[in-house]
């Protein structure tokens, strides 16, 4: 060794790497302070308004245009008066402005993303991966229909609804939005949607988009809102209903509406089973555990929110679940290296906290990624329930939350009893590396969607939706269509 | 406990125990977490970090045909002084050469903390009767290699004889004595997932210091997944048994920024406690320029011409 290499650095090996903040830049979103309601192509003034937030810091963002009836009810006129020219239109020629939609989304999506996870506090990282490129390619696939809807339904002459109302949940506000309209828009439909009341903003920026792409006046209009517009919305004279979100409004709507001769699709809660056998490949069904609760913080509807592990790889699973939850990093939306977000609302938030009080008090054993919440805004640390009992509440009740309840089965047709043996009936996941099990299993649970060896994972041509309390009616695939389609073969309703 | 009986020396774990960890992979969903592991961003303060620690973990390689003592003398003054217009970037962990190289290494190298690892085994075919093997191995320690980078058997692992392939690995970490014994699988060769883990297994059981991808001589060698699975083979044996294996990516791993993704891979599955060379490497030729590269950019603001860096 030479003098020069002599004087090399030796110093000992440093420890401890913690990664440096990585915000997303906000610059790409320009808010303004009050938003009206977008009606008939035009931005109305609302009599009243009230404030949107950020749940990352609680935080105001802009001024939002409470709807009153009369609102809704000029919104739905505007939507009646647009369906005339929309519904008649060649459907290739509709197909042109979703087609349009779907790439500016794709376009602006950066704009979007962030605009998402400011206002409904979910990682930048899904926004980004997730709900932008499925929004847009909700789009992308629905357009692909509209001029193809008598070979999608040969033989049955498909034609459109009327005026669709629509009401959508603030867990994946834009994605939602995209989902009710897009189906809508390609069989001939006009809409009136209303946004969730903590999560207006990407819906407001939305109308930018259908002004972007020209869509004729009418034919999408956004009313902001709390539960009150909603109901007025029910109560409004549109030929459909589609609403997602929890299955005591769902409920409450069906009500409501029995006798109107008004179509109704309800999207509701959940409490999947996500069934772990012994033989499955155990690193990467963790990670479908991890993804199938913590993704969006547990604000899904389809969550696999109980897992119900075989008892002889229970221990395993349990070790290496606690291990992988203490890596997830919980915190700033915007920080691209953040795996779980803000808990949407104050109000969500209480609901979480007496689930889980329940939880402890009824002696399950709880553990939660140690980590360092931020003191403003709403935070709820990854929670996993061991030793729970069927009959706990947190084994019932859907909480909406980052809180996973863990149990145990033995053979398969107690797995199926178990999974099945609850009031919903929306998704449910299957882990093992036998094919033949999983298709055993699919034929047994009551689900609309099963998943084997994935969770939550989601596309544009697969229908989704529930059984039991879970409600009825899919979204996604040709499936999708049909319930803003009316049939000549039919003798009832639109 | 039970034992099974037709199992290969030293791989005698409790059979409750072993018959659920053998496990399997599933390759779309292991796949998916190492692209996600990827997508961590790593800015300023932590990617310095990251890099200086990525020049650490280095084993700058030459494994050629027309390697000389002149070309191995300049590349172990590159692995001791990456950078000679700064002495505070790292040195190299070692520098990786042919058996008939080591000794020219070890001269250059002497007091300078850069170990000398040979490749052995009938290195990168091992195609050659055990004896062979153990000698090359014997050759290389007496002409004072620190470590070994062997080969398993692919053959023999694809016909299924395990059993072959612990044996040669316990032959070969005998005649290892003090160096360090590192086993390449050659994943490319071995075709899925299922089988990068059960050799990782039995690299283990056999006594391998470290689990190393590829020889560096097939295309498709380190990618983020194979580490994955590697790692996480290695997290099993570490929670059952306490022990703490080392993991070596080889081959294919150019960039800095591919670099910092391996490193966050290790980082997120393993621990803390693996990012260090005792327990890390990164098997590399054109690695470290782009790392120094990346690290004056970060010290000066500016990129700089290839031309500033010496190529060995």
């Amino acid at each position: 060794m030479t003098e020069v290499e002599k004087r090399q650095d030796r110093s000992p090996v440093p420890t401890g790497w913690t990664y440096a903040p990585a915000p997303e830049s906000t610059d790409v979103v320009k808010l303004r302070e009050r938003y009206g309601l977008y009606i008939g192509g035009e931005w109305l003034t609302a009599k009243e308004h009230f404030t949107t937030i950020s749940p990352r810091d609680e935080s105001p963002l802009a001024e939002v245009g409470q709807a009153s009836v009369a609102d809704v009810e000029s919104a739905v006129a505007a939507a009646r008066e647009a369906f005339e020219s929309w519904s008649t239109l060649a459907g290739s020629e509709r197909a042109k402005y979703m087609f349009r939609i779907a790439r500016i989304l794709a376009e602006r999506s950066r704009e979007f993303a962030v605009l998402e996870s400011l206002n409904g506090g979910k990682p930048i990282k899904e926004s980004r991966d997730v709900d932008l490129p499925l929004a847009a390619a909700h789009f992308f696939y629905y357009a692909g229909w509209a001029d193809k809807l008598e070979y999608a339904f040969p033989n049955r002459r498909p034609r459109p609804l009327g005026v669709a109302g629509q009401i959508i949940p603030w867990n994946f506000p834009l994605l939602m939005l995209s989902w009710k309209i897009a189906p809508a828009l390609a069989a001939g439909n006009t809409v009136v949607l209303k946004p969730a009341e903590t999560t207006p903003l990407t819906a407001l920026l939305f109308c930018d988009v259908l002004r972007q792409a020209e869509l004729p006046a009418g034919v999408v209009n956004i009313v902001t809102g709390d539960g009150r517009t909603g109901a007025a919305l029910v109560d409004s004279g549109v030929d459909k209903i589609a609403f997602t979100g929890s299955t005591e409004v769902g409920k409450a709507i069906q009500r409501h509406i029995a006798g109107t001769g008004k179509r109704l699709t309800l999207e509701l809660g959940g409490k999947a089973a996500n069934i772990v056998f012994d033989d499955c490949a155990i690193d990467q069904t963790i990670e479908g555990i991890v993804n199938g609760i913590y993704f969006n913080q547990g604000h899904v509807c389809c969550a696999g929110s109980r897992l119900l592990v075989q008892e002889s790889i229970y221990e395993p699973v349990v070790d290496k679940l606690k291990r992988r939850m203490a890596t997830l990093r919980v915190g700033d939306p915007l920080d691209k290296n953040t795996d779980v977000g803000a808990i949407n609302s104050k109000v969500q938030l209480e609901r979480i906290e007496e689930l889980v009080e329940a939880g402890k008090n009824e002696g399950a054993e709880l553990f939660q990624t140690p980590c360092q919440l931020p003191e403003k805004g709403y935070w709820f640390a990854p929670t996993v329930f061991t030793n729970v009992a069927q009959s706990y509440r947190i084994a019932q009740e859907e909480i909406f939350g980052p809180v996973l309840s863990v149990l145990t089965f033995r053979t398969p047709e107690e797995a199926v009893e178990k999974a099945n043996n609850t009031p919903y009936g929306l998704s449910a996941g299957v882990w093992t590396e036998k094919g033949s099990r999983i298709l055993w299993m699919a034929e047994r649970l009551r689900a609309g969607v099963i998943w084997a060896n994935t969770f939550n994972r989601f596309d544009p041509a697969s229908p989704f939706g529930g059984y039991k309390e879970s409600g009825f009616g899919r979204e996604g695939g040709l499936h999708g269509l049909e319930p803003y389609l009316a049939f000549d073969t039919e003798t009832f309703g639109g | 406990m039970a034992q099974a009986p037709a199992l290969p020396r030293g791989f005698e774990l409790p059979l409750e125990q072993r018959l659920p960890r053998i496990g399997s992979i599933d390759q779309v969903a292991v796949e998916a977490r190492a692209g996600e592991l990827a997508k961590r961003s790593i800015k300023k303060d932590a990617k310095v970090w990251a890099l200086e620690l990525a020049l650490r973990c280095c084993d700058l390689t030459t494994l050629e045909g027309q390697d000389t003592p002149g070309k191995v003398a300049a590349l172990c003054s590159k692995a001791i002084r990456p950078d000679p217009s700064d002495p505070n970037v790292p040195s190299v962990a070692a520098i990786c050469v042919y058996p008939n190289l080591v000794p020219t290494a070890k001269e250059r190298l002497a007091g300078s903390g850069v170990k000398v690892a040979s490749v052995s085994t009938y290195f990168p075919s091992g195609q050659a009767p055990l004896d062979v093997k153990v000698r090359d191995v014997e050759n290389a320690v007496a002409m004072g290699a620190d470590e070994i980078d062997m080969v398993i058997d692919r053959g023999a692992f694809l016909s299924g004889r395990y059993a072959k392939v612990f044996d040669e690995i316990v032959r070969v970490k005998e005649a290892c004595g003090d160096a360090h014994l590192k086993v390449i699988l050659e994943v490319a060769e071995l075709g899925t997932y299922d089988n990068v883990r059960r050799a990782s297994l039995v690299a283990m059981a056999a006594g391998g210091d470290f689990i190393k991808t590829s020889t560096g001589k097939l295309p498709g060698a380190a990618t983020l997944p194979v580490q994955l699975v590697m790692l996480e083979a290695i997290r099993d044996v570490y929670e059952e048994t306490g022990r703490k294996v080392g993991m070596k990516p080889a081959g294919g791993i150019r960039t800095a920024k591919n670099a910092i993704q391996y490193l966050v891979s290790v980082h997120e599955t393993l621990g803390p406690d693996w990012l260090t060379p005792d327990l890390y490497r990164i098997g590399a030729s054109s690695l470290v320029n782009d790392i120094l590269m990346q690290l004056r950019k970060e010290k000066t603001g500016a990129y700089q011409s290839k031309d500033y860096f010496t190529n060995d």
